[in-house]
């Protein structure tokens, strides 16, 4: 292995953990004050939401809400699954056959 | 007695490695076409396959691998801007421990130092919607963690063996796994108005911030934005009544 690269790849094992257990680290001396608390509580709704929104609507980079967008027409579908049947396999199932076909197509 | 709360110990135990197991399969599955694609882009970027396959095990963050590799490729080496890159491109996992600090703080030290190692986007969403459908639980956590390591591990080395032999796995559609369960993660949170709100503001901001800003930073600012608009929300709520 190339030092050069050794040395990235050493570097950037070191900040993604950082990354990772900086806030543990911090908290763990005092505590999670109740202000932080308090927006905590609405951070997975707000992180899983700009997870998912984004790869929907901008598959390739641009914005692009049209027929032709399949990640839209399958998200569309993956979420009407997912609201009635709150199951992972019947949602994982029909989203990816519908975006399967239209790949198809 | 004593035996039995033993074995009932052991029960628990085995119930919540079997549930993680459960339902963080349909995620994996959804993480094998990102590996397979990073081993193949290791090789297409003049890295060896060794490279390519250590940067998995002691990087272990897909977005910043995918980001590092690009730039190697290109032949950007330069230390500091790719620490600074890979920086920018995990500092939503800083949001996602403060989200798990109040039931992680709690545990022995060496345990949360090892169970950060493996914080990804996927792990959090699987711990946190544990949290919201029973409570949180360590064994849910470490289970769904080293699945999805050994996975990501596994998937990068079949890239980097396959490199030569197969087409890149993304332009399949497989990557529409991600979503698709992260979707069955949300929807359950959305049951009340505050939550509604957020949905609503994170979808707006991460649209726009994704056509205008570089990278992932659309993530932190529609999250940051989003969550603290929520919090507010929430402190109004609890003054009303």
């Amino acid at each position: 292995m190339r030092s050069e690269v050794f040395y990235i790849i050493i570097g950037m094992t070191l900040v993604t953990y950082f990354t990772r257990f900086g806030a543990l680290a911090l908290f763990r001396f005092t505590g999670v004050p109740i202000w932080l608390n308090r927006w905590l509580k609405y951070v997975p709704v707000a992180i899983l939401t700009s997870l998912i929104v984004p790869l929907l609507l901008l598959p390739k980079g641009y914005l692009d809400i049209s027929l032709h967008n399949d990640y839209l027409i399958a998200g569309i579908v993956a979420a009407f699954v997912a609201y009635k049947s709150r199951n992972i396999i019947a949602t994982l199932g029909l989203g990816m056959s519908v975006m399967f076909v239209l790949k198809l197509l | 007695m004593l035996l039995s709360n033993l074995l009932s110990g052991k029960n628990e135990l085995a119930e919540e490695v079997w549930v993680a197991l459960r339902e963080c399969t349909p995620v994996v599955l959804g993480v094998v076409p990102f590996g397979i694609t990073c081993g193949i882009m290791g090789l297409t970027a003049k890295m060896s396959g060794i490279e390519t396959i250590l940067m998995s095990v002691f990087v272990f963050a897909g977005a910043s691998q995918f980001i590092g590799i690009t730039m190697l490729g290109a032949g950007i080496t330069g230390w500091g801007i790719l620490m600074l890159t890979t920086l920018l491109v995990n500092l939503r996992h800083l949001i996602m421990g403060s989200s798990l600090a109040p039931y992680m703080v709690r545990l022995p030290f060496p345990l949360q130092a090892f169970m950060a190692f493996f914080l990804t986007d996927e792990a959090y969403a699987l711990t946190i919607s544990r949290i919201h459908k029973t409570r949180y639980s360590v064994p849910y956590q470490l289970t769904v963690s080293i699945v999805l390591y050994l996975v990501w591990v596994l998937a990068t080395i079949t890239g980097v063996v396959l490199g030569g032999y197969i087409s890149d796995p993304l332009t399949w559609g497989l990557d529409f796994a991600m979503p698709a369960t992260f979707l069955v993660l949300l929807i359950p949170l959305l049951a009340d108005r505050i939550s509604l709100i957020v949905f609503a503001i994170a979808a707006v901001v991460s649209v726009i911030a994704a056509l205008y800003l570089p990278g992932k930073w659309y993530i932190i600012i529609a999250c940051l934005i989003a969550s603290l608009i929520g919090g507010l929300l929430e402190e109004d709520s609890e003054h009303a009544q």
